[in-house]
């Protein structure tokens, strides 16, 4: 019997750490802390080109992470990309002229949307559409426009 | 000639193919025999205890050395390409994803699989399973449905140790030893990782390898020559047929979780 129970402990104890060890990868190590568990409501945004922006890239504004681009989806009509964003239920006071950007994390790292608020009175519900975005900065882009204007400086 | 060679060929064939129906019976009478750990919990304690805890201190070891390695190798990489906070990423889905199950499983296969097949083996060669026949107990309820189940329920929990432990170490090693920040550490391994994509999936690996692993074993044991020689041979077919399992399982899962 003795044997038995200081068996017992020794599982139970094997286990707790195994779910301490769950939890602490859940916790500390994946976004389940910050996650948005599919609360929220949902808002679309189109763009004309959303560069590398994936599903799951945070949706911030000014720098704090206020939701997800559940998916991004390609408009065969308009050719337009049109990205789907989960917003926290808590953020319920988004401005219908917000402007969506998408931005990139430092100069090679992942991009994400910026939503920068507007001063309307009225806020956006769960399906709109954010009317004012601009797409993302494509950095091949930038760097041809750069040598455009160089050459033209160049030339005069 | 020729006749002799294809007859060679065939027995082989006909033998694996014998050996994988036997095995498959073989789960689905530990299946069914599932039963029998409900009414007595304590055999599947026991089970726990030796193919779990008995495992815990190697798991670890181990798992704390492979997070540290990794904080040391993907410095070296990151570094080149001045990236290094994104050592915390690397570590941690390097462990989830792929080292924690696989590692866990084949360090699991060489500590507890090969105990298994000798003690299974060593009951059928001295005629312990015949004897439980006798008395009219059903040797694969009573002690084979309990090292199954306990192997299965024990391997996530030592995965999950193995991955815990070795972020810490890449931790150690990464912002402690190499002078990562510590904030981008946590923070970009939080925004990479999803719950869902990587943890649970990771956790379903360790599931399956952990059915892979205890069930090759105790097919071995159950279906070893009853001889000294058979054992160990049995043995050694275990560990080598649990880490190729494990290896090839690994990579399908892989390709059908994170290959779209």
């Amino acid at each position: 019997m003795n044997k038995q129970r200081s068996l017992e402990v020794l599982v139970g104890a094997f286990m707790a750490a195994g779910l301490v060890a769950l939890f602490f990868l859940a916790m500390k190590v994946s976004n389940l802390s910050a996650a948005g568990d599919g609360t929220g409501y949902v808002l679309t945004a189109r763009f004309a080109n959303i560069g590398s922006l994936k599903a799951r890239a945070p949706v911030t504004m000014a720098g704090v992470r206020v939701g997800r681009v559940e998916q991004v989806q390609f408009d065969k009509s308009t050719y337009e990309a049109v990205a789907t964003l989960r917003i926290d239920r808590s953020v319920d006071s988004i401005p219908d002229d917000t402007f969506a950007n998408i931005f990139t994390a430092g100069l090679l790292g992942e991009q994400y949307v910026g939503l920068e608020a507007g001063g309307s009175e009225d806020y956006l519900k769960d399906g709109d559409e954010i009317q004012h975005t601009q797409s993302a900065l494509v950095l091949e882009q930038m760097i041809g426009q750069f040598l455009f204007s160089k050459a033209e400086e160049g030339g005069k | 000639m020729v006749l002799d060679a294809l007859a060679r060929l065939g027995r082989v064939g006909i033998d694996a193919l014998g050996a994988l129906g036997r095995g498959h019976l073989l789960l689905l009478r530990m299946l069914a025999g599932a039963s029998e750990v409900v009414r007595r919990p304590g055999l599947l304690v026991a089970q726990v205890y030796n193919v779990g805890v008995l495992s815990v201190l190697i798991v670890v070891v181990s798992g704390l050395f492979v997070g540290m390695v990794l904080g040391l190798q993907g410095h070296y990489v990151l570094s080149q390409f001045g990236a290094e906070e994104s050592l915390g990423v690397m570590v941690a889905a390097s462990l989830v994803r792929e080292l924690g199950p696989v590692v866990t499983a084949l360090l699991v296969a060489g500590r507890a699989g090969s105990a298994l097949t000798a003690e299974i083996g060593l009951m059928k060669a001295t005629e312990q399973l015949s004897g439980l026949e006798m008395m009219a107990v059903d040797p694969v309820r009573r002690i084979l449905t309990p090292r199954l189940l306990g192997g299965i329920l024990a391997m996530p929990f030592l995965a999950a140790m193995f991955s815990a432990v070795g972020v810490v170490g890449g931790y150690f090693v990464g912002v402690g030893l190499l002078g990562v920040d510590d904030g981008a550490f946590w923070s970009q391994m939080q925004s990479k990782l999803d719950f869902d994509e990587d943890l649970v999936n990771g956790v379903i690996k360790s599931l399956v390898f952990g059915v892979v692993v205890t069930w090759i074993a105790l097919f071995q044991g159950h279906d070893a020559t009853p001889t000294s020689e058979g054992v160990s041979r049995a043995t050694t077919r275990a560990v080598v047929h649990s880490a190729l399992a494990v290896l090839g399982l690994d990579f399908v899962l892989t390709a059908l979780m994170f290959g779209n």
